[in-house]
C-alpha cells in the first residue's frame, strides 16, 4: 500500500494558539509551543511529531485564523 | 522524505482561500467566525462570484467582516441587514446578495426585518451565526441563550419564568413560504465544517437560481463569552447547543 506523508506550515504571527488544530489532529502531530510565543504573545502551533503527519488537512479546516498550509505526497 | 522535500508548491493540498485578505482577524482565539469566513470565501471563489457578490455586514462581532473577505460589502444598522439586502437585491438583481449576522443581530433586534424579508421570499442568502450570547458587548444573555446558561446578565443561569425560552428562529423561518432552504450547521469539527461549506454553497446556488431566501444557521462557539477554553467551548457546544439546536436541514425545496 502506498504510504502517505504530509507536512504543515504554520503562519506563526497569524496563529492565536487556540489549540483547535491540536485537538483536531488525528495523528498527534501538532502541539502548541510550550514556552515560545509569537509577536502577539500567543503560544503558536508547530509540528511536534513531523514524521506522523498524513496531510489530512483537518487542522487547516478547523483553524479559525487560516494560518495552516498543508502539503502531502504519496510515496510509491 | 524530509519535511523540506514535502513542502513544495506542487504538493500543496490546502492553503488560505484567495479571497481572504491578509488582515489578522480581531476575533478571539478559537472563535467560529474565522472558520465561517473561510468557508464563505472558498464558496464565493469556487462559484466564481467574486465580482458579483455583495455582502451585508451586521453589528456585532462580525461587524468588521468587510475587512476580511475581499468582495463588496455594505455595513447595515443593527439588525437591519436583511432590509438592506432586500434593497440591494432588488436594485441589482444580477448580483448575489448575502447577509452575515449573529444571533444578537438577527434573532433579537432584527427579528422583524429577518422574518419579513424571509416571508417576502427575497432572493438573498442569510448566514446566521448562533452562539447563544452577545459576544461583542461582554457575554450578556441573548434570546438564543439556553435555559440554565450562565451569562453576564443571568449569573445564576437563564430562568424560563424570568427570561423566557430560547428562540429557535430557523425553525420559525422554515415555516414561511418565502424560504427555499433552511439548514442548521456547525463548524466545531472538520467534518461539520465541510458539511457547512456544502450548505453555504447550496444557499448561494439557490440565490443564483432565484429560488427565494436561503438561511444557513451555524451553531458556533464563544469561548470568551462562555468563559471556557476553545476546546472546552466546542465540547460544551456539542453537548448542550446541539441538543437544543439539532443540526440538519429544516427545509429544502
Amino acid at each position: 500500500m502506498a504510504k502517505v506523508q504530509g507536512a504543515v506550515t504554520v503562519d506563526v504571527n497569524r496563529c492565536k494558539g487556540c489549540d483547535l488544530c491540536v485537538v483536531a489532529c488525528p495523528t498527534d502531530t501538532l502541539l502548541l509551543q510550550p514556552k515560545e510565543v509569537n509577536d502577539r504573545g500567543y503560544h503558536f502551533a508547530f509540528m511536534a511529531n513531523p514524521e506522523s503527519c498524513i496531510g489530512c488537512a483537518q487542522c487547516a479546516t478547523v483553524c479559525p485564523d487560516d494560518c495552516i498550509e498543508v502539503y502531502r505526497v504519496v510515496l510509491k | 522524505m524530509t519535511i523540506q522535500e514535502i513542502i513544495k508548491p506542487e504538493n500543496k493540498v490546502h492553503s488560505r482561500p484567495r479571497l481572504l485578505t491578509d488582515n489578522i482577524t480581531h476575533y478571539c482565539p478559537g472563535c467560529g467566525h474565522g472558520v465561517v469566513h473561510k468557508l464563505v470565501a472558498e464558496v464565493i471563489d469556487e462559484l466564481g462570484l467574486e465580482d458579483r457578490t455583495i455582502g451585508v455586514a451586521p453589528v456585532g462581532c462580525a461587524v468588521f467582516a468587510y475587512n476580511y473577505i475581499d468582495i463588496d460589502w455594505v455595513e447595515a444598522a443593527h439588525g437591519r441587514a436583511p432590509a438592506v439586502a432586500t434593497a440591494i437585491s432588488r436594485l441589482e438583481p444580477e448580483n448575489v446578495v448575502f447577509t452575515y449576522q449573529g444571533d444578537g443581530d438577527l434573532a433579537a433586534i432584527g427579528t422583524a426585518e429577518t422574518i419579513h424579508a424571509a416571508n417576502r421570499g427575497e432572493n438573498i442568502v442569510i448566514i446566521f451565526i448562533n452562539n447563544a450570547i452577545y459576544g461583542m458587548t461582554g457575554g450578556q444573555m441573548a434570546p438564543t441563550t439556553l435555559l440554565g446558561q450562565q451569562t453576564a446578565t443571568t449569573p445564576y443561569g437563564r430562568r424560563a419564568d424570568l427570561n423566557g425560552y430560547p428562540i429557535k428562529i430557523s425553525d420559525m423561518l422554515a415555516q414561511l413560504d418565502g424560504t427555499c432552504y433552511v439548514t442548521r450547521q456547525a463548524v466545531f469539527t472538520a467534518a461539520a465544517a465541510r458539511k457547512c461549506k456544502g450548505a453555504i454553497k447550496k444557499a448561494f446556488q439557490n440565490a443564483l437560481a432565484k429560488k427565494g431566501t436561503s438561511v444557513v444557521e451555524v451553531v458556533s462557539n464563544c469561548p470568551s463569552g462562555w468563559k471556557l477554553t476553545p476546546e472546552k467551548a466546542n465540547e460544551w457546544l456539542k453537548e448542550h447547543m446541539t441538543a437544543k439546536y439539532p443540526l440538519g436541514d429544516l427545509k429544502d425545496l
